[in-house]
């Protein structure tokens, strides 16, 4: 697929981390609450308050980073970014500007699907700040009444912003993808999107190959995305309407001011919002109120020796040790530690690496989405699972008959063994299934002719009635059976 | 005009105008003599209640205050609900606070959620915050009995209390003068007798200027020893809450009473508290006396300059060695000062926006205006116009700032919201940063050589009332001898050493190394005890 152009995206994504309390004072971060509930003199800025570091915060921020591969500065500090708006209390939001408390990191993707070559994005810094409140607009009737809820004004969040690295919407997505599942991994953030725990900005472009030469569109910020998957509408979309307006007006980068769109998810269009921050000047400065951060070179090593085996290395790990596919690895570390954990133990266990695979990526997963549980509420353990694996290898338990076994063990929190007496399944002997084959064929002479005719999948229906006859038959074996002796009268 | 009236009769009947010899009520006055020491010792044994001081003090400030000015709120019925309580309390043997029964006087910058916090402030006059500054929860629990609210300059930016938005204070030496700022009203509720202790402020020298002015004692102690959480900022990284008081003896046991580390403030110093009480009476030994070559120079008012160096002899006589030293960046410090300020200022201000409390412009008006000058642009044509015509939040943030705030604030802001704009930054408050460091130094490398450095508090005695309103510079020149300790962190001290040949109080300043409050103190004690300018009253009589 040629593309007249190249999508040049970099992504701002803002995640809400995991204390209980904010970054500046004692309040609750709790989602939900009644409006301004969950508010101090400190958050809310009145008069004479001040603010103390959530030391957690920093914490958080710090494991975060260095899992992200920053460099980590011995010193950083506070600066107010100040600019007016009615759910920012105090008229100035405590962030990072010159010295964030990391920078210069990157993050690996690779595409399941092949659309593109696995490739590094790089982070350009990392740092902390606190959300403002949220203003809720209620212009019924004409009266354009706001209304302000104070209640997330100070939950801590860190900003991670990305180089302009990637290069479709694809790419894009990957990058939330698997910065969502570190982040979920290392345990900083619930990334609940729907509760703004995870919000994303995207910067996106053009480059294009002219008579010219090279060219690139003016940069357009797109916000208000509220999923990944509208993150990369909103990308494929933007893209195309760059393209379009490019062709109309030649209009190039650095010729209009920086533009900020929304994305209208309903529409599946962006819209241009009106540019109240283009001119802005934000007039930072240290924050006289809170002291300056330092992480040792020591405490930043200790953080990397803490750090949990973070999905890319467990990923590859499941490729090289147990001979998965990148795609069977996916799945299952997508699915969070605690289901690699169990597909690790059914897997050492059972000595069978694939079957593990195919049992916990297929019938496992199935069961825990239907039920909408986790792994750990799931009643049958790895090493029982793995038990029953064993049982089919050892031919104790027929194939056809595992998935029964299973539902049982679960149903009944039983070990295989006692399931597979439960179901009566007992091993059918070789002369006894010749016999039953036998006397199937013998009762059903159409069929033997339409196999003799060439039509093998005329034995189907034979196999039907060996089960009822005895359950504990091998679907497989009566085929081959019916087929040989069919063949042969 | 009176000098020195330590006849306690003659005084009384001075400061009042009227002979009192009812027994009762002379008592009643002469509670108005003692310092907060010996008031602590008469309350301790019985021989007078906390109701009866409070009374004596609430009776002063009906008599005195509506000429003088410094109290904004009085709440007498509290003050004394607050003293019985107190003497209940000590009927009963109880383990009663430092500062159990001793009427404290608060100036109105420092959160106290049983009064509003008006910061002198249109914007803030009706504001009751929900919560105590640490400083006034240390007095409540030191058993103090607060008795009322002192005026200031706006914001506490100023050096005359004029710029208040509620009134005038006087300089209860001369009521044409000011009585400096921005602490005017508690320097001045010390000088004239109505209260034994204050609560004051310094950014830029707001305690130690007012004191000077007003003959009374005043400490800025160094920055972080006193919790500044529930002190409205006016600039965060020189704000420093103080005492006043008429002796520096009571002046170590208010600070002693308010000073400690705060979780809740952290810019706060965890350093212990020394009692400062317990030292102060000690002379120091070998004492090295530190002068400024810079501070005798161009522009200090003769008798100031006598008066000081008078002291430095004072100090001589007590066997202190005296040093001239050289702080070569002091010269910058007024100009780093208003660099600095402002600009913290802007920021610590963008918060009365008007939204969530504070002063609020009349919507309906405001909105009948826009719709007015919307309608006038759109007859002109004038497109132009109508697209840069304020949103009505917009609007509504200008027009609540503009009515809530007064001049002085607004071109603290307007300063600070420039100096801190792109393209001014680096020249501006980087810049400033870099020079506050080099008067840090300065500090630094003289006290290598001496344990205390001596100057004037300001080049003159107190001016006239409305003499620098139309002159801001001249005005923000006040601060000429006091803000390099705020730009370092220093603590500092104003005293009383000695009057102007017109009556007026001339201060000596102290200051010490950082957390160098004992000796600042001790050294302090050595010239109050050597000399009586401390115990000089004023008086009504002209
Ligand atoms: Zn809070």
């Amino acid at each position: 697929m040629d593309s007249p152009y190249t999508t040049v995206i970099g992504l701002e994504v803002h995640v809400q981390l995991a204390t209980n309390s904010k970054l500046f004072c004692g309040c609750s971060t709790q989602f939900g609450a009644e409006p301004n509930t969950q508010t101090c003199p400190v958050c809310i800025g009145l008069p004479g308050s001040l603010p103390v570091m959530n030391r957690l915060a920093y914490e958080l921020s710090l494991k975060t980073a260095v899992a992200l591969n920053c460099e980590i500065p011995e010193f950083t500090k506070w600066d107010r970014k100040q600019y007016f708006y009615p759910d920012l209390p105090k008229g100035y939001q405590i962030s990072q500007f010159d010295l964030p408390m990391s920078s210069g990191g990157f993050l690996e993707i690779h595409d399941t699907k092949d659309q593109f070559e696995p490739k590094r994005i790089r982070i350009t810094r990392a740092h902390l700040e606190e959300d403002a409140g949220k203003s809720v607009h209620d212009e019924v009737a004409g009266k354009a009444d706001s209304e302000i809820d104070l209640n997330r004004t100070g939950t801590p969040l860190l900003e991670i912003v990305s180089e302009p690295d990637m290069r479709s919407s694809a790419e894009a997505r990957a990058f939330l993808d698997e910065l969502k599942l570190l982040l979920l991994y290392i345990g900083v953030s619930d990334c609940n999107m729907q509760e703004g725990s995870l919000r994303v900005d995207a910067n996106v472009n053009l480059h294009l190959e002219t008579d010219e030469g090279k060219i690139a569109t003016p940069i357009v910020e797109i916000k208000n995305m509220n999923s990944f998957r509208a993150v990369e509408r909103a990308l494929d979309y933007e893209a195309a309407r760059q393209y379009r307006v490019w062709q109309e007006t030649g209009q190039k980068i650095g010729e209009s001011p920086k533009q900020t769109r929304g994305w209208d998810d309903a529409e599946g269009i962006t819209l241009g919002q009106r540019s109240k921050e283009e001119s802005s000047d934000y007039r930072y400065f240290p924050d006289p109120d809170l002291a300056p951060v330092t992480a040792s070179p020591e405490r930043v090593h200790e953080v990397k020796a803490g750090l949990c085996e973070l999905p890319a290395s467990l990923r590859s790990r499941l490729l090289s040790e147990h001979g998965l596919s990148l795609y069977d690895a996916d799945v299952l570390v997508n699915q969070g530690r605690a289901v690699v954990d169990y597909f690790l133990e059914v897997a050492k266990q059972s000595g069978d690496s694939k079957s593990a695979c195919n049992w916990v990526t297929q019938e496992i997963l199935r069961i825990l989405k239907d039920r909408e549980i986790s792994i750990g509420d799931f009643s049958v353990s790895a090493t029982h699972l793995a038990d029953l694996l064993l049982a089919v290898k050892e031919e104790k338990l027929p194939k056809s008959r595992a998935k029964d076994a299973l539902e049982l063990m679960d149903a009944k929190n039983i070990e295989v063994a006692e399931a597979i007496e439960q179901l009566g399944i007992e091993q059918v002997d070789e002369s006894a299934l010749m016999t039953l084959c036998q006397e199937l064929l013998d009762a059903n002479p159409k069929i033997v002719a339409d196999v003799q005719a060439g039509k093998q999948q005329a034995v189907g229906a034979l196999i039907g009635q060996a089960k009822k006859k005895n359950p504990n038959v091998d679907p497989g074996q009566v085929r081959k059976i019916c087929l040989e002796l069919a063949q042969k009268d | 005009m009176l000098r020195a009236a330590t006849d306690e009769v003659i005084w009384c009947r001075l400061f009042w105008g009227v002979d009192r010899h009812n027994s009762d009520r002379y008592f009643s006055m002469s509670l108005l003599e003692h310092s907060a020491c010996e008031l602590l010792q008469l309350l301790e044994e019985g021989k007078t209640s906390s109701v009866e001081l409070a009374q004596a003090y609430l009776d002063a400030i009906e008599a005195r205050d509506s000429q003088i000015g410094s109290f904004l709120r009085v709440d007498a019925e509290a003050a004394i609900r607050r003293a019985e309580q107190i003497d209940r309390r000590r009927g009963k043997g109880e383990q009663l606070g430092k500062l159990a029964g001793l009427p404290v006087a608060v100036k109105d910058v420092l959160c106290d959620r049983e009064t509003k916090t008006t910061c002198a402030s249109r914007m803030l006059e009706s504001f009751r915050p929900p919560y105590d500054s640490t400083v006034v929860a240390k007095l409540k629990a030191a058993d103090a009995v607060l008795i009322g609210r002192t005026n200031m300059d706006e914001f506490a930016m100023g050096g005359s209390t004029e710029n208040s938005a509620f009134q005038v204070t006087r300089n209860p030496w001369d009521l044409e003068r000011t009585p400096g700022g921005s602490s005017g009203g508690a320097a001045a509720c010390v000088a004239g007798g109505m209260a034994p202790l204050s609560i004051g402020t310094d950014t830029g020298g707001s305690i130690r200027q007012p004191a000077g002015l007003c003959g009374v004692v005043g400490m800025k102690p160094t920055y972080g020893r006193v919790s500044r959480f529930g002190l409205i900022a006016f600039a965060s990284s020189l704000d420093q809450v103080g005492p006043l008081a008429r002796s520096t003896q009571d002046a170590a046991l208010l600070l002693e009473t308010i000073a400690g580390h705060d979780p809740q403030d952290a810019t706060s110093l965890d350093v212990a508290v020394p009692k400062y009480s317990a030292t102060i009476k000690q002379p120091l030994k070998n004492l090295r006396i530190g002068i400024v070559r810079e501070h005798f120079a161009e522009g200090l008012d003769a008798e100031v300059e006598t008066a000081v160096r008078d002291a430095i002899k004072v100090y001589e006589s007590l066997g202190a060695t005296v040093k001239e030293i050289s702080l070569p960046h002091s010269k910058y410090a007024v100009a780093t000062y208003y660099v600095i300020a402002p600009s913290e200022a802007s920021s610590n201000l963008a918060r009365y926006d008007s939204v969530h409390y504070g002063y609020r412009t009349d919507r309906a008006a405001m909105l009948k205006e826009l719709e007015e000058e919307r309608k006038e642009l759109e007859t002109a044509g004038d497109q132009a116009g109508l697209n840069s015509l304020d949103s009505p939040l917009v609007r509504m943030y200008r027009q609540s700032r503009a009515e809530g705030f007064g001049p002085e604030v607004k071109r603290r802001i307007m300063l600070g919201a420039y100096t801190l704009s792109a393209g001014y930054y680096d020249a501006y408050y980087l810049k400033a940063l870099k020079v506050r460091r080099l008067i840090r130094q300065d500090f630094d490398a003289a006290f290598e050589e001496v344990d205390l450095i001596a100057s004037p508090v300001t080049a003159q005695p107190a001016f006239k009332l409305g003499a620098m309103a139309d002159d801001p510079l001249s005005m923000y020149l006040v601060d000429l001898y006091t803000v390099s300790a705020n730009l370092a962190g220093l603590p500092g001290i104003s005293l009383p050493c000695g009057f102007s040949s017109g009556g007026l109080p001339i201060g000596l300043q102290l200051q010490a190394p950082p957390l160098g409050e004992e000796t600042l103190l001790r050294g302090a004690y050595m010239f109050e005890q050597a000399t009586d300018w401390c115990r000089r009253r004023p008086s009504l009589e002209r």
